[in-house]
């Protein structure tokens, strides 16, 4: 039980009391001191994303001469003349990625999983260590072979010259994460199943899919969050505008609006929210999937 | 486990495999292309054996890029693994909990936010003459300071790490609030009965208990910070001169605007090195800390 703390509030001239209200005084002082500190760091961080928002409602002399202020009229029109000068295209190929690379990580990552957790076999342990090692090597160090591969195999300037690398550096992470939850599933399920005469591939699509929901999910957000924001193959493999991605398409956008400060702040915005609006609805799932697999 | 046809587990794992090849391929290929000279257009590959690292060694906008990675490695290490620890710390403490779901949200929000939008927003902050930074340090009087930070040589790698710092303090916290949650309540609770004072406590119990957090955290930090490119490439372009330059930028510039790809390749190779040596340093840490 608490002790109920009327006592702090009530003026009794005892001396031990004036003790006690002097220590308290500087205990309050501290806390003031430390959630000062919070909200400082609170408002350079949630300062620059609202000033973002709210000056994509301006013009650009708005921007320029009235920075810290709310805008004069609100200008919507500057989120329909981004969405049309560009962002539409960027944003409906990031979907197609993003969705593709999504679907194709956790497919291929759930039937690999599947192979590492229930059989026994040669090389098990080989291709374990192959993914762990995945993990540690940067797309930067590719970079030029990636290029030349992706040319040969002529899908450069496609959105699968984005899609395949993206999956073959997203499985070895999403390959563990799920193993790891796979090798939690009860046996006795499995073998039931059996019993009933569900084969092998039956048991993956019957009885781990479905009971592994949390950790898909958490590897679908994982992988779409990486998607929708990886910049350096996005600009290399994709030459073409109308099919470059928002990271990518961004940096075009930014050239060809310059005086436009408005309109490009719209844009940024509009690239920014799904990602945003999936993390503030999921973000249990999103802390597990940084947690368990530390990895941006 | 099940014993069935011998191929059947590598069926399931064929698709996994032929995407790996993807990321090991060129590993190997890259060290190759290192030893020639050639470019995307000519067909012909003239091997070189090991000129291109003898004339790397010898670049000084190579050392210019590689002294700039290391300072965004100690810079974000004191920022982001310090920092983000404390934060985390503060957040987790029992006075402040009540409020520290707003806070911690906030501080993640910029990590879910992608480089390319952070940074084009942050060069409308740093624009000399109608920036914020610039607008609110004249507004706080201090009017010296408002420097161009792009545009000048001496500032302009500090004005880039300090972006990347903006984006990722909240994610090392984040980690740190994960792992300091796992620590028994009761822990702190002796500390308490025991007189100890905030600082100790976090000093005595804290640091200790997230010490394999912060392992994490320094190769994750360490990594981000050799690999790093969308920043620099975005604010600066790695410039003025070669100022901002970092190994990626440096490698992406020799390889596709001066198509000099086996000299870029061997930057690659550079690169290579240094994140294996990190990744074989997290490797022996982590098994000595399994034999304690």
């Amino acid at each position: 039980m608490e002790m109920p703390k009327s006592t702090i509030g009530v003026p009794e001239l005892v001396v031990e009391d004036l003790e006690y209200a002097r220590k308290r005084k500087t205990y309050n002082m501290r806390i003031a001191l430390v959630y000062a500190g919070l909200i400082a760091y609170f408002l350079v961080v949630a300062y620059p994303l609202l000033w973002m928002v709210i000056s994509s409602f301006k013009s650009t002399e708005e921007i320029f001469n009235h920075s810290w202020s709310l805008p004069h009229t609100w200008l919507f029109e500057n989120y329909v003349t981004a969405w049309n000068s560009g962002i539409s295209s960027y944003f409906l190929n990031s979907v197609m990625v993003t969705g593709m690379t999504c679907m194709l990580t956790v497919l291929v990552s759930a039937l690999g999983a599947y192979g590492l957790s229930r059989f026994d076999f040669r090389g098990k342990a080989f291709i374990l260590v192959i993914c762990l090692g995945g993990l540690m090597l940067s797309p930067q160090v590719s970079l030029i072979p990636l290029y030349n591969i992706i040319q040969k195999l002529g899908i450069y300037n496609t959105h699968w010259a984005l899609i395949l690398p993206y999956v073959a550096y997203r499985i070895p992470l999403t390959i563990l994460l799920i193993r790891a939850y796979f090798l939690s599933i009860p046996k006795e399920l499995e073998e039931a199943a059996r019993l009933d005469g569900c084969t092998n591939l039956g048991i993956l699509f019957r009885i781990f899919i479905p009971m592994s929901k949390p950790i898909l999910l958490t590897t679908v957000i994982l992988t779409a969050y990486y998607t929708w924001n990886e910049f350096m193959f996005a600009i290399i493999f994709i030459d073409d505008d109308s099919l470059r991605t928002i990271p990518a398409g961004l940096m075009q956008f930014r050239d060809a609006l310059q005086t436009d400060w408005g309109v490009l702040l719209s844009g940024l915005t509009i690239s920014a929210a799904p990602i945003v609006i999936l993390f503030l609805f999921m973000q249990k799932y999103f802390i597990r999937g940084i947690a368990s697999g530390s990895v941006k | 486990m099940i014993k069935p046809d011998k191929f059947v587990p590598y069926l399931y794992l064929l698709p996994a495999l032929v995407f790996l090849l993807l990321v090991y391929i060129p590993i190997f290929q890259n060290i190759g292309d290192s030893m020639y000279n050639w470019s995307t257009f000519s067909p012909d590959k003239a091997f070189v054996g090991m000129d291109n690292y003898f004339t790397l060694f010898k670049d000084p906008v190579f050392y210019e890029a590689l002294k700039n990675n290391i300072l965004y490695a100690v810079i974000s290490i004191v920022f982001q693994v310090f920092g983000g620890l404390i934060i985390a710390a503060v957040l987790e403490d029992k006075l402040i909990r009540k409020f520290s779901p707003i806070f911690r949200t906030v501080y993640f929000l910029p990590v879910v936010v992608s480089m390319t939008v952070i940074a084009l927003l942050f060069s409308f902050f740093y624009n000399p003459e109608v920036g914020l930074l610039n607008q609110f340090l004249k507004m706080i009087g201090l009017n010296n300071l408002a420097l161009p930070w792009l545009g000048d040589s001496e500032t302009a790698i500090y004005a880039v790490i300090a972006v990347s710092q903006w984006q990722s303090i909240g994610y090392i916290a984040m980690l740190y609030i994960v792992s300091i949650q796992k620590i028994s309540p009761e822990l702190y609770e002796a500390a308490e009965m025991d007189g100890a004072n905030k600082i100790k406590t976090f000093f005595h119990i804290t640091v200790p208990a997230t010490k394999e957090m912060t392992f994490v955290a320094v190769i994750l930090t360490l990594t981000g910070a050799f690999t790093v490119f969308n920043e620099p490439y975005i604010l600066t372009g790695g410039g003025p001169g070669t100022s901002s330059e970092v190994l990626s930028t440096y490698l992406y510039k020799t390889a596709f605007s001066k198509d000099m790809m086996g000299y870029a390749s061997a930057i690659a190779t550079v690169i290579l090195i240094i994140t294996l040596l990190i990744s074989l340093v997290q490797m022996k840490i982590f098994k000595t800390g399994k034999e304690d």
